[in-house]
C-alpha cells in the first residue's frame, strides 16, 4: 500500500535585511547618475563607450579610462523578446518587451524593459527613458523605456441647438399625420418634396402646397452591404423613391423586402411609426 | 481667358495608406518642395499660395489654411483656401490659374492634399444632420444607384467596370507614385471581392490615401523649366436635387467639358485630345464620364472601355497613371488629375507616358456630382 504523499511546503531563503554590495568606482558612478536622472557609459582605452560601464573593458581586459561619457537618453531597440505574462517581480505589470537598446552615443546595448504594444515593436524602434520620480540610484530609477511621441488624439465635437425652418417645421409636422407635404414652382411647375420655400432650379418663390404620396416609385437603389446604425440589418436597401405626384425623389430605406428582390419601377408605400417614416415598403404588403 | 498660363513644376508624394511619419504640414510641404525643384524655384520665387482639400470634418482640422500657412511659405503673401467637396484639387488649380490669367501675379503655388489615416471620410460623409433621414453610407452608398441607372439605360454588360478597375491598377504599376500596385490584378481578382455597395464591388473603389500634389503656375514672362500651357479651364456646379436632374449625366459635367472644349478649340475630344486624367472613383465612372464629356455618344460609353479605346496603348487613353482608382488623396486627387495631365504633354509622365501627348484633359468632380472642374493643357502655346 503506497504511502500518503509529503504535503507541499513553501520554502525562503532570504538574507536578512539584503547583501551589502560596493559597486566601486565606475559603476557607482553610473548609479549615482542615474539617481540625477542621467544615463553615462565609460570609454574604453579603445575609444568605445560601453552602457552599461563596465569596470574591464572586455576586449581586452584591460581597465575602462576613467572618462564617463553622457549618452542617450534616446535610443535605438536592437533586439526584444515579448513577455506576455509579467511576473511579480518585471518591472511593468502589463505585457511588455525585454529589449537591447543601443542608446545614442554608445557603442553597446543596455537590457531594459519597453512599455510598448506588441504591434509596436520592432528592431529600429526609437526609445526613451521613463524615469522614477523618486530616484536611489538604481538600474529601477528607469522604470522602462517608451517608443516616442508619433501621434496625439484631438477629440472634436461641436454642440448645437437647432429649430427647423419654417418650411421643414411644416413638412414634419405634416409627416406626424402621415402625410407627405411638397410645394409646386409657379414658374417650371415642378413638384418637391420635401415641402420648400424656393424652386432649387429657378429660384421662385413656391407658395402652392400639396399632398404627395405615400405610395411612390423606386426609380433606382443601393445595396449596401455596409452597417448603419438607422438600417435594422445588413445588407440592406437604400433607394430613390419618386412619390406619386412628385417631380423630385427622396432617398428612404426598403424593408419588409429582401435586397436580392428589390427592382428598378417596384411600387412602394411608406409605413409611418412614431410621426415619421419608418421605410418604404412593397405596395403589396404595406 | 485672359494672360497664358503654364505649369511649370509638378510635385506629389509617393501615395500610400499611412504617412505617421509627417504631420499635415510636413506631407504638404513635401509635395510644395518637390514642384519647387522642377521649377527650378524657392518659395521665395512664389507671390501667392493656393491650398485646396477636401471638407475639414474629415480630419477635424479646422480652417487648415490657416494652419499650413507657414510650411507653404505663405507667410506675409496671398493664402487661399478652396473647397468645393471631391472636385477641390481641380478646382484650386483653376483658381490658381485665374490669378495668373488675371495678372495678379507672375508665381502661384498651389497645393492640394488629404491625409486620410486622419480621416474618417465615411463618418465624415454620414452624420446624421437633424430633421433628415437621408439614407446615403458614404461616397459608395451615394453613387451606387447612379451607377445602378447607368447600367440599366445603357445596357452596358456586368463587366465593364472590371475591366476599368483593371485597367487602372496596371496603369498604376507604371507609376512610382500610385498607392495601389497590384501584381497580377486581373478580371479574376476583381470579380473575386464583395460587394460594399451593390453594384459596386471593393475592388471597383478607390482606396483611401494619405498624399499631397502641388504645382507651380506661371505668367508667360516667368516660365522656368518645361511648360505645359493651360489652353482652357472651367467649372460648373448645380443643385443637388433640382427636379429633372440627371444624376448619371450631370448638366453641368457637360456645360464644363464644352466651355473647355470652346477655350481650347477642341471640336471632337477623342480626336483632338491625346490623354485624359479623368475623376473616376468608382469603376463605371469611366463609362459614365466618357458620355458626360462627348467622347462618344449616350449609352456608347462602356463600348469604347470594352473595345481598349482608353488603355494605355488605346486610341485615348484613360487615367495612364492609374487615377483615382489606385490613388486617392480625396482633396489631391483632382489636382493629381490637372498635374498628371501637365506631366503628360510636358514629356514627363515616366514609364506611364503617352508617346508624343500634345494635348492632355484633367477634369475633377464632387458633392453629389454637383462641381465640376476641368482643364485642357498642351505642349504648344495657346
Amino acid at each position: 500500500m503506497p504511502s500518503e504523499p509529503h504535503p507541499e511546503i513553501n520554502h525562503v531563503l532570504e538574507f536578512p535585511g539584503g547583501y551589502t554590495r560596493s559597486t566601486g568606482p565606475v559603476i557607482g558612478r553610473f548609479l549615482t547618475e542615474l539617481r540625477a536622472g542621467r544615463i553615462v557609459g565609460v570609454r574604453t582605452a579603445g575609444r568605445r563607450v560601453l552602457v552599461p560601464p563596465l569596470e574591464y573593458d572586455p576586449a581586452t581586459g584591460e581597465p575602462v579610462t576613467d572618462e564617463f561619457v553622457e549618452v542617450g537618453p534616446a535610443g535605438t531597440v536592437r533586439e526584444w523578446t515579448w513577455v506576455e505574462e509579467p511576473r511579480k517581480n518585471h518591472p511593468l505589470d502589463r505585457p511588455f518587451a525585454w529589449a537591447l537598446i543601443r542608446l545614442d552615443g554608445a557603442d553597446t546595448a543596455l537590457v531594459h524593459a519597453v512599455d510598448a504594444p506588441v504591434k509596436a515593436m520592432r528592431t529600429g524602434l526609437r526609445v526613451w527613458p521613463r524615469w522614477r520620480h523618486d530616484r536611489v540610484g538604481s538600474i529601477t530609477d528607469l522604470e522602462c523605456f517608451v517608443p516616442e511621441v508619433t501621434t496625439i488624439v484631438a477629440n472634436v465635437r461641436t454642440e448645437y441647438t437647432v429649430t427647423p425652418g419654417a418650411a421643414l417645421a411644416r413638412y414634419l409636422d405634416a409627416l406626424t399625420r402621415e402625410v407627405f407635404l411638397a410645394g409646386r414652382c409657379p414658374s417650371c411647375e415642378s413638384v418637391y418634396v420635401p415641402y420648400r420655400l424656393s424652386c432649387p432650379q429657378c429660384g421662385s418663390v413656391i407658395e402652392e402646397e400639396l399632398e404627395v404620396g405615400p405610395s411612390g416609385t423606386v426609380t433606382t437603389f443601393a445595396i449596401n452591404n455596409l452597417p448603419d446604425p438607422r438600417a435594422p440589418q445588413v445588407p440592406f436597401v437604400s433607394a430613390y423613391i419618386l412619390l406619386d405626384g412628385a417631380d423630385t425623389p427622396i432617398i428612404a430605406l426598403l424593408g419588409s423586402v429582401a435586397a436580392g428582390e428589390v427592382t428598378v419601377g417596384m411600387r412602394v408605400r411608406a409605413v409611418f411609426e412614431g410621426g415619421t417614416v419608418k421605410w418604404f415598403a412593397p405596395e403589396r404588403e404595406a | 481667358m485672359g494672360n497664358r498660363c503654364a505649369v511649370i513644376g509638378v510635385g506629389q508624394t509617393h501615395y500610400t495608406t499611412r504617412r505617421r511619419d509627417v504631420s499635415m504640414a510636413g506631407l504638404v510641404r513635401e509635395a510644395a518642395l518637390r514642384a519647387l525643384e522642377d521649377a527650378g524655384l524657392t518659395f521665395a520665387d512664389i507671390d501667392a499660395v493656393v491650398v485646396g482639400k477636401a471638407p475639414d470634418l474629415f480630419e477635424g482640422v479646422m480652417m487648415p489654411e490657416a494652419y499650413l500657412a507657414d510650411a507653404l511659405g505663405a507667410a506675409g503673401k496671398p493664402m487661399t483656401r478652396v473647397h468645393t467637396a471631391g472636385s477641390v484639387g481641380g478646382s484650386t488649380a483653376l483658381v490658381g490659374a485665374s490669378l495668373i490669367q488675371g495678372g495678379v501675379h507672375d508665381r502661384v503655388l498651389v497645393v492640394a492634399y488629404e491625409k486620410q489615416s486622419e480621416s474618417n471620410a465615411t463618418w465624415a460623409l454620414t452624420t446624421h444632420l437633424p430633421f433628415t433621414s437621408s439614407l446615403v453610407v458614404g461616397a459608395g452608398g451615394y453613387f451606387a444607384p447612379h451607377i445602378r441607372e447607368y447600367m440599366r439605360r445603357s445596357g452596358a454588360p456586368g463587366h465593364i467596370g472590371t475591366l476599368v478597375a483593371v485597367k487602372d491598377r496596371l496603369n498604376a504599376l507604371k507609376n512610382p507614385y500610385a498607392h495601389l500596385r497590384i501584381p497580377g490584378i486581373d478580371r479574376a481578382m476583381v470579380e473575386s471581392t464583395p460587394m460594399l455597395w451593390e453594384p459596386i464591388r471593393y475592388l471597383e473603389t478607390c482606396p483611401s490615401s494619405d498624399g499631397a500634389c502641388a504645382i507651380v503656375l506661371s505668367s508667360e514672362r516667368a516660365v522656368t523649366g518645361t511648360p505645359a500651357w493651360v489652353h482652357g479651364g472651367a467649372m460648373r456646379s448645380e443643385p443637388i436635387f433640382r427636379a429633372g436632374r440627371d444624376t448619371v449625366s450631370p448638366q453641368a459635367g457637360t456645360d464644363c467639358a464644352a466651355d473647355v472644349y470652346r477655350q481650347a478649340g477642341v471640336t471632337d475630344p477623342r480626336r483632338d485630345l491625346d490623354v485624359a486624367e479623368v475623376y473616376v472613383p468608382f469603376s463605371w465612372y469611366e463609362p459614365m464620364w466618357l458620355e458626360n464629356l462627348g467622347f462618344c455618344g449616350v449609352n456608347e460609353g462602356w463600348k469604347l472601355t470594352e473595345a481598349g479605346a482608353t488603355a494605355l496603348d488605346g486610341d485615348i487613353p484613360w487615367n495612364a497613371s492609374g487615377g483615382v482608382l489606385s490613388s486617392n488623396p480625396i482633396g489631391a486627387s483632382g489636382l493629381i488629375r490637372f498635374a498628371e495631365a501637365a506631366l503628360q504633354v510636358r514629356g514627363m509622365a515616366g514609364d506611364h507616358q503617352v508617346e508624343g501627348a500634345g494635348k492632355a484633359l484633367g477634369h475633377a468632380y464632387g458633392g453629389g456630382a454637383q462641381f465640376f472642374a476641368m482643364w485642357i493643357v498642351g505642349a504648344e502655346k495657346p
